[in-house]
């Protein structure tokens, strides 16, 4: 068992809903990112998902869009967040990470060489946004070969013949995204969400997270009720992008996890 | 099977839009239904005779095709080489004479007239100097459907005309304002505006981009531009040109006039790409094929400008209509597997092109056509009598006289 199936099956033993914490590396800069990330399993994040910044992230509202700037104006590479991940591993080797992104950086890296060094330094799963099931044997082979997840995404406009061909393959987790839009915009259409969900579970065992809009203790608590997990990501980064220094930076952002975990208590 | 099939350049994109390794669907989770309703739909259409009756007939009534195909007589005599008895025969294939003043108009066409076979309400398209907004504001005022623009604040800024045109037309005009606020910035945009209004929107994707069937659909519209010219062409001189010669920014007018002679192994074809300032320079050109790598961006593997660590880069035209950091994936093919050339042109060589269209022929032709006139002034003086040569003439130069007079040192 991987540390995702790991952390899921924990989860589920004790009878409680994860938090899924997402920052963009190297926001604001490499220090302070590293630092927040190293403290996030402590301040209540069960699962951690660290986005590699680009130049144009299309299925990105503006909160993440600031993110990827910031890193990027902070001279952030793929290669520092492969780092960032190893630097993790030395004191935990038990939460799981998960890499989420656009994949010209990853291909243009080299795809098997950016799954190796991932998986070696302890990257449990891969979410990248614009490789639909349709394009993404060229990373999901390679990850599988080497323990690797590869995370797919189900959305309100999935429907049921789309369903079969997003959960074939899949692993890890479903990571379900409760709005068609981009993230950290609108909240969801319960009345859509509930049923939908329903369905998806009908043809699956797998772990469902739900994530995008999701701002809130009050929603983290209400989405707890449809999915094993909630996303947390805009709100957090907002966060990181509001405040001016380092120190304080840490401090309000690592409050704000704790306050979104304790609404899973 | 035949041998003529088997070898054919004209059977891509396979059945999911790949071109080699060139193409796809590299799209997030939530536009993957709508984008196989569109292929669903495009697929309907392609045998339907209603459809193409009506593109036909809008074609000629509307936008005013064929467009011409014009011996430039004095061009051609300007570039022949007395000495070594040699310089090609250049003619023009008319496309600035469309409504609008570009090829852009034929794709709007093809792709409302579809958007409205689906049932969609609402017109979304992107833009960068503006023409495919303009083409787009256009077809939108004739159908009577609300359209969005999106366009990046800069070039809002520096395309003011256009910005005007596309008001007076009805359309509503985003000014985006992330990333450098220009075309691929706008495209971001009109994508994340896209999924989130995916029920009932239709984007217009103005060049052979994006993904499948985007790059195959656009091409299948602007494919009339070739077809027209084989027939024109047969009329005038009994046979089949030499060299076909097109500008590139995403590919649009050039895949459009070659497609239907890539299977014709005597027709030569060049694209001109935006050399900008040079292409040895690391963000000041705009030529994705001569000086970028392949990558993948707005839905599409293909060609990018990108630096070392896979960072999408800006690039630079004088012409606002290349500016744009990628390529239909159709032509990173064609160049992979050498059918077709690609080589580029400076701004400064473009400019020098503008000007002697304009004193030579009576024609002002857009900054973009001019890259593509320019080359032909490179090749035309080496080539024999006999040679034929066609070069697109895709736009025309009036949205690009501010920029020009900027250039020469002219205030207006």
């Amino acid at each position: 068992m991987n540390r995702l199936e790991q952390c899921f099956t924990a989860l589920k033993k004790d009878g409680r809903k994860g938090l899924v914490t997402f920052l963009t590396a190297g926001d604001p800069d490499l220090q302070t990112s590293q630092t927040i990330l190293n403290a996030l399993p402590q301040n209540g994040a069960d699962v951690i998902e660290i986005g590699m910044p680009f130049s144009d992230p299309m299925a990105d509202g503006p909160a993440i869009q600031q993110a990827n700037i910031r890193a990027l104006d902070a001279g952030t590479t793929l290669e520092n967040v492969l780092e960032m991940v190893k630097s993790f591993r030395v004191n935990d080797t038990k939460t799981p990470l998960v890499l989420m992104g656009y994949y010209n950086p990853i291909y243009n890296y080299g795809t098997e060489r950016f799954i190796a060094k991932a998986a070696e330094y302890g990257v449990d799963g891969l979410i990248i946004v614009d490789l639909p099931p349709e394009e993404d044997s060229e990373l999901r082979e390679p990850a599988s070969a080497n323990g690797m997840n590869v995370i797919r995404l189900l959305t309100p406009t999935t429907d049921a013949d789309r369903i079969t061909t997003v959960l074939s393959g899949s692993s890890g987790f479903l990571y379900y995204v409760s709005i068609a839009g981009v993230t950290g915009t609108a909240s969801a259409d319960m009345d859509h969400l509930a049923p939908h969900l329903d369905m998806i579970r009908s043809q699956t065992d797998l772990p469902i997270a739900i994530g995008f809009g999701i701002k809130t203790p009050a929603d983290v608590k209400k989405m707890a009720q449809y999915g094993d997990a909630v996303v947390v990501g805009s709100a957090i980064v907002n966060n990181i992008g509001k405040t001016a220094t380092s120190e304080k930076t840490t401090d309000d952002v690592l409050a704000q996890v704790r306050d979104l975990a304790a609404a899973l208590k | 099977m035949s041998n003529a099939k088997v070898n054919s350049y004209k059977t891509g994109p396979d059945d999911d839009g790949h071109f080699g390794i060139y193409g796809g669907r590299y799209v997030a989770e939530t536009l993957m239904p709508l984008i196989l309703e569109v292929q669903k739909a495009y697929d309907s259409i392609k045998n339907d005779a209603d459809f193409w009756a009506e593109f036909d007939r809008l074609s000629r009534e509307y936008v005013g095709r064929p467009s011409p195909l014009y011996f430039a007589e004095a061009t051609t005599e300007h570039l022949a080489d007395d000495d070594a008895g040699t310089g090609a025969k250049v003619y023009f294939k008319r496309d600035e004479l469309n409504h609008t003043g570009a090829h852009k108009i034929n794709n709007c066409l093809g792709q409302i007239l579809l958007a409205k076979k689906m049932g969609k309400k609402r017109i979304i398209a992107e833009t960068g100097a503006g023409q495919h907004g303009v083409a787009t504001a256009t077809v939108c005022a004739l159908f009577d459907m609300p359209c969005t623009v999106f366009m990046g604040a800069t070039d809002v800024e520096r395309q003011k005309p256009n910005v005007f045109r596309m008001k007076l037309l009805g359309a509503d005009i985003q000014a985006v304002t992330s990333g450098a606020a220009t075309l691929k910035d706008a495209m971001n945009e009109a994508l994340r505006y896209w999924v989130s209004n995916v029920h009932d929107t239709f984007y217009i994707i103005g060049t052979a981009a994006g993904p499948h069937p985007y790059p195959a659909m656009v091409r299948d519209f602007q494919s009339v531009i070739g077809t027209e010219l084989r027939e024109q062409m047969m009329e005038r001189e009994g046979r089949l040109p030499d060299s076909l010669v097109a500008c590139i920014g995403g590919g649009s007018n050039a895949i459009g006039l070659f497609h239907p002679f890539l299977d014709d192994p005597d027709v030569k074809m060049i694209g001109v790409e935006a050399g900008g300032h040079g292409v040895d320079t690391v963000d000041q050109h705009a030529a994705s094929l001569t000086g970028g790598k392949p990558g993948v961006l707005h839905g599409n593997r293909t060609y990018l400008l990108q630096d070392a660590d896979g960072q999408i880069i800006e690039g630079h035209s004088i012409s606002a209509g290349l500016d744009y950091p990628g390529i239909g994936p159709e032509h990173s093919w064609l160049h992979d597997i050498g059918r077709v050339d690609y080589v580029s042109v400076t701004d400064d060589e473009a400019l020098d092109a503008f000007q002697m269209c304009a004193k030579l022929e009576g024609i002002i032709p857009a900054l973009e056509p001019s890259h593509a006139f320019a080359h032909v002034m490179k090749m035309a003086p080496t080539l024999p009598k006999d040679h034929i040569l066609v070069m697109n003439l895709c736009g025309r130069g009036d949205k690009d006289i501010f920029t020009v007079a900027d250039k020469l040192g002219v205030s207006l």
